[in-house]
């Protein structure tokens, strides 16, 4: 009895022995390509933040409003950002081919599908990034043509047109990542449908002493505006 | 010459039939039937009585005219036998008229006149805008003779104008022009000038152009073109020039064609007009540009309005563009009475100086930017109407030289801020 004991807790012994030996150097070869891709991330995120810096990307976020954006959630600079985005993102990448070393079924999985979202996050990042640039762009565009033609309320304007480029810029963005693609959809359509209506109610209803100021500004007093302030630039 | 293969096979034809020519007289135009016929014959009488021994061409270039503009040119050449009010023409006078484009394209049609003028070995060329009514012969005479006796490049324009007529003129380009290229040329926008074909094959040859080509504007960049290129300019005073006609809404088109060619040109020439200071007399022919002062109704509290609504609505876009200091001070102007309202001369010019840097760095879209300063421009407009209302020609022209020294005083503050970003 205590022979066959001993035997079995040897035998137990032996097969953890056997089988350490068996995962340490896998486990080994997973530190490894952690540390490696550690560094190869480190290099990423100098060569991304040169690229980023040489470009000017900092200014062309300020200009689109996303400096702006950033700072109000309390979200370091775009060009920082996006290097510690590509940072993590690498590592991440390395730490997840060294566990699939390990040969852990689960997590084999998870690795390779993880690889197979890279293609698509990267496409959402980048509808994203020219979204918030043209959506800024347009606002801008938008501001400064309300201003010069004399239209009530520019600020407004320029608002809804980017709240109307951002709305079906995220309704891209996540049905490109896959996520929540019919919410995204019917929130996208309720969304639209809710700020047109608005508009059209404001507009029709709200601001009825506006719109006729505005539609008199536009085809009544111009006659008279042209017949006192005719100036030549030129 | 390249040019060549812009220019229809037609319209190479008709040049080639002309051979040579000594005057060349530009006529750009677009559905101008209304005025261009009495153009032409001040023309025609102009080289009868003027040029009658030198060969002469008319060359339209129209940009899709449906209203007959180019039968009305063409059918008013010159045979060298028909007396015309008791004057003979010694050579015949041609006419040839060309469709560049379907829509007005103003660099496409000065292209086709000095791809023309360079076909051609012209000696003297003129430009002559087909809504200057109020044309002579002596206008014409008084344009092609600096450039064909007495061997200057470039003849600019100097008019009688009202003291409040070409406010963009007076307050920006001519200051600007006159303190950073130091050329004292009063029209920088020109509507009517003469230059030589020389001039005409350097500016044709060069890359800048060949970008802009379509653009608007290239009559000052002609002129700065003359100016950084070392060629003889001159001025020759022409008479009264009626305004144009031009809508508020006007503004935003005329400052790109000529604010924001000015601004570009600042880029490409930086290595010339950074040596630069002083700025020596021009030349001018006949008398000075004198103000007229016939009472004229503006709507000085919209300019007011516009100006005090631009600032508050655009002062994020001023923030990327402009100074913190400029901004405030701006902020303060704006928050005054109509009553106190004031633009003062010296915040005028760092704010103009300020865009100009904005503009060469892109801090914003170089559109928005020349966009961003039609409101500005309409509170200097105030200011302006409000000092000189009352004043006579010369306290308006005192005014106006008192501007350009501060456009000229603050050149150097141009130049470090043009620096500071590289």
């Amino acid at each position: 009895m205590r022979e066959m004991i001993i035997s079995e807790l040897s035998q137990a012994v032996h097969e953890l022995a056997k089988g350490f030996a068996h995962y340490l150097p896998r486990l080994i070869v997973m530190l490894i390509i952690a540390g490696v891709g550690w560094l190869i991330a480190y290099v990423v995120k100098a060569l991304v933040r040169s690229i980023l810096q040489f470009i000017k990307f900092d200014r062309m976020a300020e200009n689109a409003g996303a400096s702006q954006m950033l700072s109000k959630v309390a979200l370091p600079s775009a060009t920082e950002l996006l290097t510690r985005f590509a940072f993590w993102l690498t590592w991440l990448g390395f730490l997840l081919l060294g566990a699939s070393v390990l040969g852990i079924m689960g997590l084999q999985e998870q690795a390779a599908s993880f690889f197979l979202f890279l293609p698509r996050l990267f496409v959402a990042m980048l509808i994203l990034f020219f979204g918030v640039l043209a959506a800024g762009f347009s606002a801008r565009a938008a501001l400064l043509a309300a201003v010069n033609a004399n239209v009530p309320s520019p600020k407004l304007l320029s608002l809804a047109v980017r709240s109307i480029i951002m709305v079906f810029v995220l309704s891209v963005v996540f049905e490109e990542l896959g996520v929540a693609e019919q919410t995204m959809l019917v929130a996208f359509g309720i969304a639209f449908g809710a700020l047109m209506l608005g508009l059209a109610i404001a507009f029709g209803i709200g601001g009825r002493n506006l719109a006729q100021r505005f539609l008199e500004e536009k085809f009544v007093r111009l006659n008279k505006e042209r017949d006192e302030d005719e100036l030549s630039p030129l | 010459m390249e040019e060549e293969n812009f220019l229809t096979d037609d319209f190479l034809r008709q040049l080639i039939d002309v051979g040579e020519a000594d005057i060349l007289l530009g006529l750009p135009t677009h559905n101008n039937a209304k005025t261009i016929g009495s153009i032409v014959q001040t023309i025609r009488n102009c080289i009868l009585r003027n040029f009658p021994r030198e060969r002469a061409v008319i060359i339209n270039a129209d940009g899709g005219s449906r209203d007959g503009t180019q039968e009305l040119i063409t059918g008013l050449s010159i045979s060298d036998v028909r007396p015309v009010a008791g004057v003979y023409a010694l050579r015949t006078l041609h006419a040839i008229s060309t469709q560049y484009a379907t829509s007005p394209r103003n660099g496409e049609a000065l292209r086709t006149i000095l791809s023309a003028a360079e076909l051609l070995r012209v000696k003297a060329c003129i430009v002559i805008s087909p809504e200057s009514e109020g044309i002579t012969s002596e206008w014409i005479s008084s344009l092609i003779r600096p450039v064909y006796y007495e061997g200057f490049d470039l003849v600019a324009p100097t008019y009688s104008r009202h003291k409040f007529d070409g406010l963009l003129t007076t307050n920006l380009l001519y200051p600007m022009v006159r303190a950073v290229y130091g050329a004292r040329i009063r029209e920088a926008y020109m509507s009517e000038f003469g230059f030589s074909g020389r001039l005409a094959s350097h500016f044709l040859g060069r890359n800048q152009w060949r970008d802009a080509i379509g653009e608007s504007g290239t009559e000052l960049r002609l002129l700065l073109a003359a100016v950084t290129g070392g060629f003889r300019i001159c001025q020759s005073f022409l008479g009264k020039k009626d305004p144009v006609e031009r809508r508020a809404a006007d503004l935003v088109p005329t400052l790109r064609q000529s604010v924001g060619v000015l601004f570009s040109a600042l880029e490409s020439d930086f290595a010339v007009w950074s040596g630069i200071s002083g700025s020596p007399e021009v030349p001018t022919n006949g008398e000075g540009p004198a103000l007229l002062l016939e009472p004229l109704r503006i709507n000085r509290k919209r300019l007011w309005e516009m100006f005090v609504k631009g600032v508050s609505e655009l002062e994020s876009v001023f923030q990327s563009i402009l100074t913190p200091t400029t901004v405030s001070e701006l902020k303060r102007i704006a928050a005054l009475k109509e009553e106190e309202f004031n633009y003062p001369a010296e915040l005028w010019v760092r704010t103009v100086y300020e865009f100009a840097a904005a503009h060469q760095k892109s801090l914003i879209n170089r559109d928005h930017i020349i966009q961003a300063l039609a409101p500005l421009f309409r509170g200097r407009v105030f200011t302006f109407i409000v000092e000189n209302r009352t004043g006579s020609a010369n306290e308006v022209a005192d005014n106006i030289e008192n501007l350009c020294l501060e456009f000229e005083r603050l050149k150097p503050y141009l130049l470090d801020i043009w620096k500071s970003g590289e």
